[in-house]
């Protein structure tokens, strides 16, 4: 396999309801990551694009075609991917197989979402299609309620009081919101204190309103290269060097390990052994944060910390930047907002801007060499992980 | 390679309070919602068998916000249920005030007392049922 980097990212603002439509949206991330790698439209020798709902949100099926064709990339091939909230890694994933094989040197990646033009009715009825429909959605099951169950399910197993997890929960949203303070592409810009999020809306018990977070819309795009190519175009190629996918049932039949994800555990133990490197490596980590509980799951399940003690390390500040592993400092879903098709891509620049050294101060991780995204579809259905680390 | 137990008659026998699995007939593993292939060996060797509905609440949640078309129902309460059969299940719990469900009920012995149909909806291709479960006495 051949070395591939990440040359140029874009992404758009990720915010409320507004009016650009997907394809407008893909398309201005997508032309400041191909401007951004010096290269031109007809440099893309494919597209590989993460939408969701776009069926739902604005009727439109096929996105990735239409968004080829405008902006300029014509006739190339052009791959739209469907794995819940993970849908951008697995574009990205397979992109980076595509270069890395030698079957193509440059292609473009991401992802783009409308989702919070649907509405919380529409948006809360089709973020559970990626429950079982058939076995698990008569019981109402909802986004919130399943993270919620694996709320209590993991207060339950490592014997922590649920109103000390509560607290330990609301730090971390406490924490997002912070970071995302000084990211200006971020959905949710406030500080929000401890008090203020036990105080917030009971969503499903135990989840409060800011233990979750926001539907968003917003799209966010990158440039693979293979090395010889990426050589040319940038002297600071940020490489893709470890990748990882799995797949799980529905929730109840993940009984096994639950509330672990197994699939975490096998997606990222694969990206860990491709890079050679292990958890303690990681400078700075994008992790799927859509719930507060989804946090600290994440974090254990990728080897930061032991399984149940997450929470005490968030309070610790040992999820800080400046801490063991900076855990979102993009500000997460939480803050930064969560255009679900796009989520993925929009990790993977994070991650990219902040090797580079080009995040706003306040939430730059110095000297950052090593970064992991994780990526979470539905409850366990699909996670991808994926390390990137500087070139230079 | 015909499907053993297919979700219309899994459902038709969950609509009459009846909670069908499939039993692995080379590991013993129940299998439920049933499936092609064991959840354990996957083995595609299974038999249908009816469970007892007993089990144990694993986790729970009281919902107060749904899907749209389904606002009459909040709040209610999601449970996974381990079955005494050892696999888990989700469902809902009848019998229990939902703005009073706590932690406590985590470990409860519980029982399945119906089958509640969800009459569906614009996108669930029809119905599905939901097994109701109630705290032993």
């Amino acid at each position: 396999m051949r070395k591939v980097a990440v040359v140029g990212v874009g992404e758009t603002k990720f915010s409320a309801a507004q009016e650009k439509t997907s394809v407008e949206l893909f398309a201005e991330a997508a032309m400041e990551a191909i401007t951004g790698s010096n290269l031109k439209p007809e440099n893309v020798q494919a597209l590989f694009l993460g939408n969701v709902l776009g069926d739902f949100s604005e009727g439109q099926g096929m996105v990735q075609a239409f968004a080829a064709e405008n902006i300029g990339c014509r006739n190339i091939p052009a791959n739209r991917y469907e794995g819940a909230c993970a849908s951008a890694s697995m574009a990205v994933r397979d992109a980076f197989m595509w270069v890395a094989s030698g079957f193509y040197d440059i292609v473009l990646a991401g992802g783009v979402e409308r989702a919070a033009i649907m509405g919380t009715a529409l948006a809360t009825r089709t973020f559970a299609m990626f429950s079982d429909s058939r076995y698990e959605f008569p019981s109402g099951i909802t986004f919130p309620a399943l993270f919620a169950m694996l709320a209590h399910l993991y207060a339950a197993r490592y014997g922590i009081p649920i109103d000390k997890l509560k607290e330990q929960m609301a730090t971390v949203s406490v924490q997002s919101y912070h970071y995302g303070l000084f990211n200006p592409k971020a959905h949710l810009r406030k500080e929000v204190d401890v008090e203020a999020v036990l105080k917030s809306f009971m969503v499903s018990t135990p989840l409060q309103l800011h233990d979750c977070c926001p539907f968003s819309d917003g799209a966010a795009a990158l440039i693979l290269a293979s090395e010889g190519a990426a050589k040319k175009l940038t002297n600071r190629p940020v490489y893709i060097t470890g990748v990882g996918q799995s797949s799980s049932g529905p929730l109840a039949n993940q009984q096994d390990y639950l509330p672990r994800l197994r699939a975490r555990e096998i997606s990222s133990q694969q990206a860990y052994d491709m890079a050679g490197v292990k958890p303690k490596d990681i400078d700075v980590c994008e992790l799927h944060d859509c719930f507060s509980i989804a946090s600290l799951i994440a974090a254990e399940g990728l080897g930061f910390f032991e399984y149940g003690k997450a929470g005490e390390a968030w309070m610790k500040g040992e999820a800080a930047i400046g801490g063991k592993v900076a855990i979102n400092p993009s500000g997460g879903l939480k803050s930064k907002g969560h255009p679900i098709g796009a989520t993925g891509a929009g990790q993977v620049y994070e991650i990219t801007k902040q090797l580079r050294g080009e995040v706003e101060p306040e939430r730059q991780v110095d000297g950052a060499r090593i970064g992991l995204a994780d990526t979470l579809g539905g409850d366990g259905g699909t996670l991808v992980n994926i390390i990137l680390q500087r070139g230079w | 390679m015909e499907y053993k137990l297919a979700f219309k008659d899994y459902n038709e026998a969950l609509k009459r309070n009846k909670l069908l699995g499939l039993k692995c007939q080379e590991c013993g593993v129940i299998t439920v919602p049933p499936k092609m292939a064991c959840r354990k060996c996957a083995s595609l060797d299974m038999a249908v068998v009816e469970l007892t509905g007993k089990g144990k609440i694993q986790t729970f949640t009281t919902c107060n916000v749904t899907s749209e078309g389904r606002e009459d129902e909040l709040p209610y309460v999601i449970l996974l249920v381990e079955l005494e059969e050892s696999a888990w299940i989700m469902g809902n719990l009848t019998g229990t005030d939902p703005t009073t469900a706590s932690m406590e009920l985590i470990g409860q012995k519980v029982r399945m007392v119906e089958g509640k149909v969800f009459s569906g909806d614009r996108y669930s291709a029809g119905e599905g049922t939901s097994p109701v479960f109630r705290l032993e006495a």
